[in-house]
């Protein structure tokens, strides 16, 4: 049912409104970031204000604005779509003429503020547009080959963009996710097949390339390939990352080393402790009790992000529900099986617990999308 | 924008369908993370948990403090002093020529250390530190240790380094310690740890290096966590060391001292000998060195001067040098011959001044001869023609084991370098050691002491201890490890009948005491302290036939090289005897000139603990002796700074 279908009355509105929000969603969020801060405070050294305080702020900043954007209707989101899209790949264009060069990666525009990272705006943006454009194609129309290389062509675009700066993790999060989001609206499962096909011939490809002059990967994602599969190859230069890593998750054991106990992460052996491996933090000192509670909290989202998706008639709504879910799923899923060394280091955070404010406000403004779904879903 | 109702059913089953779908792919992904992290955490965690500790536990070695040398008194002779120095490591430093040069900027390096230093920090395992600058003083790790941040792997550390107060004096035998060198370790079948220590040290000669075991004691060991760079954060526990033992020797530092500056310009040894403990209470060897020098790394200059030094100032010639004894000797063949009943004590000999065996002639020193001598004349004027007589009867086995019976051709266990074992001859030995048969004439210049027979000054003083007091003497250098008393070397009887030995004595006391005596003159004028001694001459040259005939040259106009060694062996007080004394001065000439004084005034000092009065010379000395005590005083007020021994 489209939201034209259903009549506006039957909808929520006013300071009501935030009644009908999904409070245990919004319950969630708060404890899996918390638990972030919990890490800061503990990676820190125990000291509030290096990390965990600007997060907190960081964290009430996103609340905010995921409550706004919940009170605002689903259908204005729905309309402002492309835009948002078309705005978000203009300052994909702008970081790589003006942005800061950020850990051997041209990622950042500096907003005197914060430091936006427009590749963490593309993630959502292109779900909406997705959602925005299977919303409006007749569903008699999705497998056709000429609409399906419409959102082909919407998902490559960033991806194209961000493979520049270069930033793996995002092209990886919009490729799954956005094929994610083809398939959820009914595109026929042969295109599926075809492109995993073809996407394991690219990756033959790629490792063909190497050492070639169109060597089709830089040399550091070659070398963290590399390292991906023998870390213990070179275990102080490349493997360093992911062995101290796996150090730190394995001395945790079942219980943990306890609070602010975690050897590994306080006397910086563990790289990047604060950003992308703050996982491992929290499994060195809680061990495999508290690595099992987080994703136990991280499913809880998924599931109640899906529960909201199957319940909403509104196509938009439900497929941008679920789209975002997949994010979600896809930040935290690689990033876990980054750092565990199932994965090569890409460089995803870990959602809502990783430090870094884009991240957290582009998936708070996520949530507050689902949450406007839900708040306007058709009654 | 309407759509049919059916149209958006289709759309939102097929939503459910595929979003069930997805959501199943979502929850087998979180079950192969789920597996993951219990495979690591779980069922790897004690394999991780070691790695986690292996990469933050540091295990270090602490360097027990050496054990200190006393003297019988309870006075330091080597002790230990703190000493500064910074040291580098490799793997810390990351860019060690810039953290070198940064190290430069801040502290002067000494550029000869440094080049040594960046080679073993090219050549020595990574974790290794190596010193850049050794003797540091307190300003320059202070600068080091407020400037740590931007020197990675600098570590400045205070340690312990050994320092001999009384400089020369005990360089023989208590030696020194060095550093450890590369030839050290491959000498040892499992070096301890500790030895790779940066400039750890370890005694290279003497009882500093005879009792390394004792005095090095145990390394500690302490478990500090560090962090990713390598920089201590904090130590988890320590494990005390044991310091090494401290030793007592059984050296008075007073005497020590005083023979030093008493042989000060002379070429010799003289050792002294508790009659009563066997305490080695004097071992000096002239001229001395400095082991100081050696502690710091000795310059190749100063080493090659040492070495090139005429007087030979390294080995230590009271254990190590061993020479004729010459008329020392007597005393043994006496009672080799007297033993076996071979002669009477009251039975003379007719000595013309020479002596025919098997077609050779035998010299006796006096040209003229000594007329009918017995035992005690023979003695007291050193008559070598009674000896040979003696050497006729008894034969060389019975005089060698008579040597060995005193303690000549004995190897004493003293935690010395080099302890000699001298030589008492026999008949197999000569064949073994020069492939030829034992002759006649051996056992006659054997008789006086020439020829084969070797003794050390050391072993000379325990044949005049046990002389005097008819037990076994046995030499002794510790007193005491850790308060500890070693056993005495009082010594059992040694069996032999005590009427020959008191003839013996007798003849000795004469010797000194007699004014025809060869050592009158060096005599003690003090009754109850009275000397007994023999004086001895011991050739190092050949006299032929023809200078024989013309007139022996007397030493004075002989080049150096080729004057005789002086010796003097003697005990006293004659009633009671307390201290054994030998002393031996290379090249010196006669022993009744040279020797018996020196032995005379350091027994002297012994006997009164410190400048005797002038009465206890005789009166013709006294003049010269106060003047003699004035300067050794001079000589001994600057221990740590008298040049006139240094090579």
């Amino acid at each position: 049912m489209s939201y034209l279908e259903y009549t506006v009355k039957s909808v929520p509105s006013g300071p009501r409104k935030i009644l009908y929000l999904n409070w245990p969603l919004a319950l969630l969020l708060a404890t899996v970031a918390s638990a972030g801060f919990l890490m800061l405070y503990s990676v820190a050294g125990g000291v509030l204000s290096t990390w965990a305080e600007p997060q907190m702020k960081r964290f009430a900043l996103g609340f905010a604005a995921m409550l706004a954007v919940a009170m605002v209707p689903i259908w204005f989101w729905r309309n402002m779509s492309l835009l948002a899209y078309l705005v978000s790949l203009a300052l994909l264009v702008a970081v790589a003429l003006v942005g800061v060069e950020g850990k051997g990666a041209q990622r950042w525009i500096d907003l005197g503020f914060m430091r936006l990272q427009p590749s963490e705006m593309v993630k959502i943006t292109t779900v909406m547009v997705l959602a925005a454009y299977y919303d409006w194609l007749p569903v008699s129309r999705v497998s056709r080959p000429v609409w399906v290389l419409m959102p082909v062509a919407l998902i490559l675009t960033p991806v194209a963009m961000v493979l520049r700066q270069p930033d793996l993790g995002t092209s990886i999060l919009l490729i799954v996710g956005g094929g994610a989001m083809m398939f959820l609206a009914g595109v026929h499962w042969a295109y599926f097949a075809t492109v995993i096909a073809l996407g394991l011939a690219a990756i033959y490809a790629v490792f063909a390339s190497r050492g070639t002059d169109w060597q089709l990967l830089e040399n550091y994602q070659f070398r963290r390939i590399d390292t991906f599969l023998n870390p213990e190859m070179d275990p102080l230069g490349a493997g360093y990352h992911i062995t101290q890593s796996k150090i730190a998750l394995g001395s945790g054991g079942w219980t943990g080393r306890g609070f602010m106990q975690g050897t590994q992460s306080r006397l910086n052996f563990l790289p990047e402790k604060h950003t992308d491996f703050i996982f491992v933090t929290l499994a060195e000192e809680f061990g495999f009790v508290g690595a099992l509670s987080l994703l136990g909290l991280y499913a809880l989202i998924l599931v109640f992000s899906i529960a909201m998706a199957l319940n909403n008639r509104d196509r938009f709504s439900a497929l941008l529900t679920l789209g975002i879910a997949v994010t979600f799923f896809l930040f935290f899923a690689v990033n876990m099986a980054m750092v565990t060394g199932l994965m090569p280091v890409v460089g995803v955070p870990l959602p809502l617990v990783s430090y870094g404010g884009s991240a957290m406000l582009v998936l708070m403004l996520g949530f507050g999308l689902v949450q406007s779904a839900h708040v306007h879903k058709p009654r | 924008m309407r759509r049919p109702t059916r149209d958006t059913a289709t759309s939102q089953r097929r939503i459910t369908r595929r979003g069930l779908i997805v959501g199943a792919a979502q929850a087998a992904v979180l079950g192969a993370l789920l597996f993951r992290m219990r495979h690591l955490q779980v069922e790897q965690a004690d394999e991780f948990r070691l790695l986690a500790d292996e990469n933050r536990i540091n295990l270090q070695l602490l360097a027990p403090a050496r054990g200190r040398i006393f003297d019988r008194e309870g006075r330091i002779i080597a002790e230990n002093v703190p000493s500064y120095r910074i040291t580098v490591t490799r793997e810390q430093a990351g860019d060690v020529d810039e953290v070198l040069a940064r190290l430069a900027r801040l502290v002067r390096l000494d550029p000869g250390e440094l080049e040594k230093a960046r080679r073993e920090l090219r050549e020595l395992r990574g974790d290794t530190p190596v010193t850049v600058a050794d003797r540091a003083d307190w300003e320059a790790i202070a600068r080091v240790a407020v400037n740590a941040p931007a020197l990675p792997g600098v570590t400045p550390e205070v340690g312990l380094s050994r320092r001999y107060p009384m400089a020369e004096v005990y360089a023989h035998t208590i030696g020194y310690v060095g550093a450890v060198s590369a030839r050290d370790i491959e000498r040892l079948d499992a070096p301890e740890a500790l030895l790779r220590l940066p400039r750890f040290q370890i005694g290279k000669i003497g009882l500093e290096a005879q009792h390394e075991e004792l005095l090095r004691g145990s390394a500690g060991t302490r478990r500090v966590e560090v962090n990713a760079t390598g920089r201590i954060m904090r130590e988890l526990d320590r494990q005390e060391g044991r310091p090494g033992a401290d030793i007592q020797v059984t050296l008075d530092n007073a005497l020590q001292s005083y023979t030093h500056a008493r042989l000060a310009g002379e070429s010799g040894a003289a050792v002294m000998v508790d009659c009563d403990s066997g305490d080695i209470v004097v071992c000096a060897s002239s001229p001395s060195y400095d082991p100081n020098l050696f502690v710091r790394g000795i310059s190749s200059v100063d080493y090659r001067a040492l070495l090139e030094d005429p007087l030979r100032p390294l080995p230590n010639k009271a254990v190590q040098g061993i020479y004729p004894p010459g008329s020392t000797f007597k005393m043994v063949t006496a009672l080799a011959a007297l033993d076996a009943g071979l002669i009477d004590f009251n039975e003379t000999v007719y000595c013309p001044g020479h002596k025919e065996v098997s077609g050779r002639r035998f010299h006796c020193w006096k040209r003229g001869g000594h007329g009918n001598v017995d035992l005690h004349a023979s003695l007291r004027d050193s008559c070598d023609v009674y000896y040979y007589e003696l050497a006729l009867r008894a034969g060389i086995e019975r005089i060698s084991a008579m040597a060995e019976r005193l303690g000549v051709g004995v190897q004493f266990d003293l935690p010395m370098t080099s302890v000699a074992r001298g030589l008492a001859p026999s008949r197999e030995w000569k064949l073994a050691n020069r492939d030829q048969p034992w002759v006649v004439g051996d056992s006659v210049n054997a008789a006086i002491g020439q020829g084969f027979v070797l003794a050390s000054p050391l072993q000379l003083a325990v044949m005049t201890a046990r002389l005097a007091t008819s037990r076994s003497v046995m030499p002794r250098l510790i007193r005491t490890i850790d308060g500890v008393e070693q056993p005495s070397g009082h010594g059992e009887p040694l069996g032999l009948n005590e009427n020959h030995l008191r003839e013996i004595r007798r003849a000795m006391f004469a010797v000194s005491n007699s004014n025809r005596g060869t050592a009158f003159r060096s005599r003690i004028a003090e009754d109850r302290l009275r000397l007994a001694g023999k004086t001895g001459t011991s050739q190092v040259r050949n006299i032929s036939t023809g200078e024989r005939a013309t007139g022996v040259i007397s030493n004075q106009n002989l080049p150096r090289e080729q004057r005789d060694h002086a010796l003097f062996v003697s005990y006293a007080p004659f009633d009671a005897p307390r201290y054994a004394v030998a002393v031996v001065v290379e090249h010196g000439g006669g022993g009744s000139t040279v020797a018996a004084p020196i032995a005379r005034d350091i027994t002297l000092q012994a006997l009164y603990g410190g400048d005797p009065p002038l009465e206890a010379y005789p009166e013709a000395d006294r003049p010269r002796i106060r003047t003699q005590q004035e300067d050794l005083r001079r000589l001994m007020a600057r221990p740590d700074q008298n040049p006139s021994d240094r090579a």
